[in-house]
């Protein structure tokens, strides 16, 4: 069982998780028809293309954090 | 009767109880260990999570019950969407490492970390009964999505014959789940959630082709369905409520114990952040699956003839089911009601699986028989995950639906007063575990008392501040009102030095 332990150091990229709470959490910016794409309200497409963002994000912050861990194996606890 | 869509059925459905079974000789463990039993040996990776977990959180009832409000209630159904984005950071932030703490002390439960972090029997017992009582309801739930696609294919489903598909079911969900524990039901998801997705983008892409495109759909969905209300002078009506529904769904959901039963199976934490970031592309099925219900809108279903006797039995449950049928040939409906009464099938096994280990190793173990033998706590076990079962299908069978569901709402508010002691245990040593029990007994009190003053058929509660109105999800701020217990408890008895042992046994908690 392999066991990466995220450097503490390399932690501070987590910060960006805040960017798809507060993009899905301020409902009065999103709860609006225009501008619509393909006929879909505004709403709707808006919450639908977090969902990838959301994940891009999530992407990013594990592949940073793997990458700092892995350059630095003196650094591992 | 739908003959066609009924032999398909149950073709696949016995395919995969025959996989079920075949479950427990895969990554073979000894199953008269818990953790093997119960976990599924902790062996789980990258592929195989992501099934579990998928096919953990985005139940059948979830396929049913979301385009359903969509076509009854509208733009507020939505907020699944949200609520299931916020999840995937919290995810990655905090279960990996409670995952570690559990794999490094062998615990099998959440109740099992606190009794560790805390050594406090008693908030683990209240972190055991309140994981079974939430779980409960929503295994019977879980029933209702079978009931719908069964009746939708014209068996007739009132009366005691009736009941006997959904009964057989439970006997073969129960059956394979006693012999294979946690294998059966991850097996299985990989089948279920490939026809699920198959039966999903065929749908958005077939039935938009019908109706002449996404823009008509729109149109077609009355405007005060098509947007959230937009909130009157002095308060925050639907923006809040629909923030607070999402925020506090998706702070509830890892709480779970069969989500928790999901994480702990993972092989590493690894496992568990690479799912974080891959498990998205469920919610962008469930996010199409929501607009299902306004394509059953569009397509007018309710207006059909055929099925006013559906809708008049099943409500707006019926809306997936008719649009299926008045979209696809028959066996491609067989194809789509297999998926969603499988789909019941994988998430009530994990949840009576998390439900029988929690009693096994936090009750019966820790109160009732605490020398018994590694084989004797997983007997137990398999023998519990039949009660459970057997108890939820009488639950479904022989009182009214409403009841499943004012429960699980419930089980939704109460579920989430079990945060602090999770979570602030992971980070801190600052909370004494009394401070968190009293905090526990306010969260449960005050958010019992919200959804009672609703008449238990809502959860948005709005309170009054400064002359505003806040509409809100009551489970948040029954977890605020538990927090601040907790905090200012903690305070006063850390500077009295009372209960404060530090008992960690390891570093790593916290």
């Amino acid at each position: 069982m392999v066991e990466t332990r995220i450097r503490r150091r390399a932690r501070w990229a987590r910060i960006f998780f805040l960017i798809p709470f507060i993009a899905v959490l301020w409902v009065p910016f999103y709860n609006r028809t225009e501008p619509m794409w393909l006929g879909i309200p505004f709403f709707y497409w808006y919450q639908l293309l977090w969902i990838p963002l959301t994940a891009v994000v999530i992407s990013a912050v594990y592949w940073f954090e793997l990458a700092q861990t892995r350059h630095r194996p003196e650094d591992r606890p | 009767m739908n003959w066609i869509a009924i032999f398909v059925f149950v073709a696949l459905f016995v395919f995969v109880t025959v996989l079920g079974f075949v479950a427990a000789h895969w990554r073979k463990g000894d199953l008269d260990l818990l953790h093997e039993w119960g976990l599924g040996g902790r062996r789980f990776g990258t592929f195989v999570t992501w099934f579990l977990l998928g096919g953990d959180i985005y139940t059948a009832y979830t396929f049913i019950a979301v385009p359903a409000l969509m076509f009854g209630a509208g733009a507020i159904g939505f907020f699944a969407v949200p609520y299931t984005i916020m999840i995937f950071p919290i995810l990655f932030l905090i279960f990996p490492k409670l995952w570690t703490t559990a794999h490094r002390n062998g615990h099998v439960t959440a109740a099992d970390y606190i009794r560790a972090r805390f050594d406090n029997r008693w908030l683990a017992l209240a972190i055991a009964i309140t994981g079974l009582v939430a779980t409960m309801p929503y295994i019977a739930l879980q029933l209702v999505g079978m009931q719908v696609v069964i009746g939708a294919m014209g068996v007739e489903t009132q009366g005691w014959a009736g009941d006997l598909p959904l009964v057989i079911a439970f006997l073969i969900l129960a059956a394979f789940t006693y012999t294979s524990g946690l294998r059966a039901p991850a097996m299985i998801s990989v089948v279920k959630d490939t026809l699920i997705y198959i039966a999903v983008f065929a749908a958005i892409i077939v039935v938009p082709l019908h109706l002449g495109g996404y823009g008509k759909i729109f149109e077609a969905v009355p405007p005060d369905k098509l947007l959230l209300p937009t909130p009157g002078p002095g308060t925050l009506g639907s923006y809040s409520a629909y923030a607070t529904l999402a925020f506090g769904s998706a702070l509830a959901l890892f709480l779970y114990p069969h989500t928790i039963t999901g994480i702990l199976s993972a092989s590493s934490a690894q496992v568990i952040r690479r799912n974080a970031a891959i498990l998205p592309a469920y919610t962008l099925m469930l996010g199409l699956l929501a607009l299902l219900g306004f394509m059953a809108i569009a397509l007018g279903v309710r207006e059909m003839p055929q099925f006013a006797d559906g809708f008049q039995r099943y409500g707006n449950n019926f809306a997936i089911p008719a649009l299926f049928i008045a979209s696809f040939p028959s066996w491609f409906v067989g194809v789509a009601f297999a998926a969603i009464a499988i789909g019941a099938l994988v998430p009530a096994a994990i949840m009576s699986i998390a439900a029988s280990n929690t009693y096994t190793r936090n009750i019966y173990r820790e109160f009732i028989h605490p020398d018994c033998t590694d084989a004797q706590e997983a007997r137990m076990a398999k023998i519990v995950s039949l009660i459970v079962k057997i108890g939820a299908l009488i639950f479904i069978l022989a009182l009214p639906l409403e009841y499943a569901i004012q429960l699980q709402l419930l089980g939704g508010i109460w579920i989430i007063q079990i945060l602090p002691a999770i979570v602030f245990g992971l980070y801190t040593r600052f909370h004494n575990s009394w401070a968190l029990l009293a905090g526990w007994v306010v969260g449960i009190v005050s958010g019992t008392w919200m959804a009672g003053t609703l008449g238990f058929k809502a959860s948005v509660y709005a309170i009054h501040l400064f002359g505003l109105t806040i509409p809100g999800f009551a489970a948040v701020y029954a977890l605020i009102a538990n927090i601040v217990v907790a905090v200012v408890l903690s305070l006063v008895l850390n500077a009295l030095h009372l209960g404060n042992k530090d008992t960690s046994l390891h570093a790593d908690y916290a």
